[in-house]
């Protein structure tokens, strides 16, 4: 087993390259970063950066092309598919830009998903639902399907989806990209809320340094692939 | 995924495109509905024929010969046995083959031409002697009126175109009472005279200082009561020389001591009025496997014998061959079914590969996408079974209507041309299935091997 030292989970000289044709896409190079447990950091760089490549490969959506991801003591890049399956159901949580709610379930039916695939009893689920849903302001709309939502409580909804399983670290893939100003500072609030109540380690990727400034722990900025900048916020 | 969460999501996925899933579900239920109405064909068909001869006894009986009868006129072949001594087949035969084991009867052929009286006209016909036991095989179901009140009574069924003979009105027959005129043998005392000195109504004796005995034909007659009229009788032309068109109790039979076309025969070669010989003996194995043994059992006593043993074992065989062709037929529709199944849900794949991903995303191994597909595969496939085997039984019943109505047009019986036995609606669900989830096979890995970033991606 990896030490982490104290890090929920650590990248060591992570690499992400794509062939496309006769050229090779550097995503990510050679990276390397350590998120302390119970931290909020915020990943910020332009479009093509890197910083969702790197999210993936963070979250075990993705495999690294070379180099390490250790989180919960093991090297997420020589797990094998059903380890990873576990890992992003038992480990992690997601959230998505673009919500990813599945349109013909209703919320409750939504939120319950990750604890139909973790296997959870039955019995239990009702609770957690409505402890998830609760902890986003949304209880009273269990039986609402996403399309009923405005835009702001499908990302609260996808956020209660997300915190479920109780991850020990919540991804999120700018959370705040398909809304409003107003909204996504709400998001923000709420992401900042759950962090400092549960101690739970977030790495969000955004293009919004304001937002970042404003509520991350520290922001680490990406360009072409390669870690640029690392600091922690005041 | 837990086995229940699984077929939550799956049928709730079937029900999101119900229109396109039903008529999947609908192309296999067409494709099932021709297997099995297909192999019900087939299977009607067997039965028919196995009844009817199963009916007749034919797969149970075993007809014992001299070898000297071999190859009689309108004899079947029958097969010798080298290694036994040819032996007369007399009473001491018959008690002996009574006593092989596995046998539930042993009985004469009686067959004879004679003269039927009716109202006073007469009618040649075929007289033929029944044993009791074949009102118990089934083979007088058909019987319009009755059966034999008992084994002795003088009562005689008729074959239905003989009774058309008799009366425009056959049923009308029932009731009424025919005379047979027949040819009796007695017997005649042992003599040292010469055959050429006998009187000449009917005597013979052969060999007179060698062979003491002879008979004579005497002509007698028999009052019958009609008690019964069937289409044709069971059995005929096994064994026999034709059709019996008046049947009487094979007890009665006897008792009338017929002159038999081998009377003659046997005493020229030997034979004794005072230890008839019969033509041939008829024995019943309790089952078509004992069939085999019971032959060279019989055999080895130095009998010749014949059964249908050889020709049932082709018949099965024209009909495994004949079920084979039509299945194959019928699965030419579950083939083309199983195409829009594979269709289906390759389109599934492509409406929902955001979906995918989102379950990848959540925790979904990839066997978990793979089982959600097969499910659905799956219960396309049973649900079409369930209705295919309906839809082919409807078929069915709708052929044999068809073909009940044709058959009456040409005054023939009905019959049942369509069988669907259990093993066939549990094959033929189960088929269904097999078929659905080995369509489901490439759809179901393609599904399970996408990639959550590509998949996520998607629009």
């Amino acid at each position: 087993m990896t030490n982490n030292n104290g890090a929920a989970i650590r990248v060591e000289n992570v690499s992400r390259h794509y062939q496309m044709g006769s050229a090779l896409i550097r995503a990510v190079d050679g990276v390397t970063l350590a998120v302390n447990t119970g931290e909020f950091l915020a990943m910020l760089g332009s479009s093509g950066s890197g910083k969702s490549t790197l999210l993936n490969l963070m979250a075990g959506l993705d495999r690294p092309t070379s180099g390490a991801i250790i989180a919960q003591g093991r090297n997420l890049s020589e797990l094998d598919s059903l380890d990873l399956a576990r890992y992003r159901s038992k480990i992690v949580g997601m959230v998505f830009q673009s919500f990813n709610l599945l349109p013909r379930m209703t919320l409750e039916e939504n939120v319950e998903l990750p604890l139909r695939l973790a296997e959870v009893d039955r019995s239990a689920r009702a609770d957690r639902v409505l402890e998830a849903l609760t902890r986003v302001h949304l209880e009273k709309r269990l039986g609402h399907r996403p399309s009923q939502l405005s835009g702001g409580e499908q990302q609260r909804a996808a956020l209660a989806r997300a915190l479920v399983n109780r991850p020990a670290i919540l991804f999120a893939d700018e959370p705040t990209g398909n809304l409003d100003s107003a909204t996504g500072e709400e998001i923000m609030h709420l992401l900042r809320e759950i962090q400092q109540s549960l101690g739970m380690t977030i790495v969000m990727v955004t293009h919004e340094r304001p937002l970042a400034e404003r509520f991350a722990n520290r922001i680490a900025s990406l360009a072409d692939g390669k870690l640029i900048s690392d600091g922690a916020q005041s | 995924m837990k086995a229940g969460d699984l077929a939550e999501l799956g049928v709730r996925n079937l029900r999101e495109a119900l229109l396109r899933n039903s008529l999947t579900t609908l192309g296999v239920a067409v494709g099932i509905a021709s297997l099995v109405a297909m192999l019900s064909l087939g299977v009607g068909l067997q039965q028919l024929a196995t009844k009817r001869l199963s009916h007749a006894g034919l797969f149970d009986t075993v007809m014992v010969m001299p070898r000297t009868n071999m190859r009689g006129f309108g004899r079947p072949q029958v097969t010798p046995s080298p290694a036994a001594e040819s032996r007369p087949l007399d009473a001491a035969a018959r008690q002996e083959i009574e006593h092989l084991p596995n046998i539930i009867e042993v009985y004469p052929q009686i067959r004879f031409v004679t003269e039927v009286r009716f109202a006073d006209t007469p009618y040649p016909a075929m007289v033929a002697g029944v044993p009791a036991s074949a009102r118990e095989g089934g083979s007088f179901d058909d019987v319009q009126g009755n059966f034999f009140s008992s084994p002795t009574a003088d009562e005689a069924i008729l074959q239905i175109e003989f009774a058309k003979d008799l009366s425009s009105q056959p049923s009308s027959l029932i009731g009424k009472e025919l005379v047979i005129r027949y040819a009796e043998r007695q017997a005649l005392p042992p003599t040292t005279a010469p055959v050429a000195n006998r009187n000449a109504a009917g005597t013979a004796n052969s060999q007179a200082d060698d062979n003491p005995s002879g008979f004579s034909i005497v002509p007698k007659e028999r009052k019958l009561k009609i008690v019964g009229i069937v289409e044709t009788e069971p059995a005929a032309g096994f064994g026999g020389i034709g059709n019996g068109r008046v049947l009487i109790p094979l007890a009665v039979a006897e008792t009338l001591r017929p002159a038999q076309a081998n009377d003659l025969r046997d005493i020229l070669r030997g034979g004794s009025e005072a230890k008839p010989g019969y033509a041939s003996l008829t024995v019943r194995a309790k089952g078509p496997s004992q069939v085999e043994a019971l032959e060279s059992k019989i055999k080895s006593l130095g009998f010749a014998t014949f059964s249908l043993l050889d020709a049932t074992r082709n018949l099965r065989l024209f009909f495994a061959v004949f079920d084979l062709l039509l299945g194959i037929f019928g699965s030419l529709a579950l083939a083309v079914a199983t195409l829009g199944i594979i269709n289906t849900l390759v389109m599934a794949i492509l409406e929902r590969r955001r979906e995918i991903g989102v379950l990848k995303a959540l925790g979904a191994a990839d066997a978990d996408v793979r089982q959600l597909f097969f499910f659905e595969a799956g219960v396309m496939g049973f649900l079409g079974g369930i209705f295919g085997v309906g839809l082919g039984w409807f078929i069915g019943r709708a052929v044999t209507v068809g073909t009940n109505i044709y058959l009456k047009r040409q005054n023939l019986p009905p019959a049942n041309v369509f069988s669907v036995p259990w093993w066939l609606v549990l094959g033929a669900i189960a088929f269904g299935i097999v078929a659905s989830l080995a369509a489901g096979i490439y759809p179901a890995s393609r599904a399970a091997r996408l990639d959550p970033v590509e998949a996520l991606r998607y629009e």
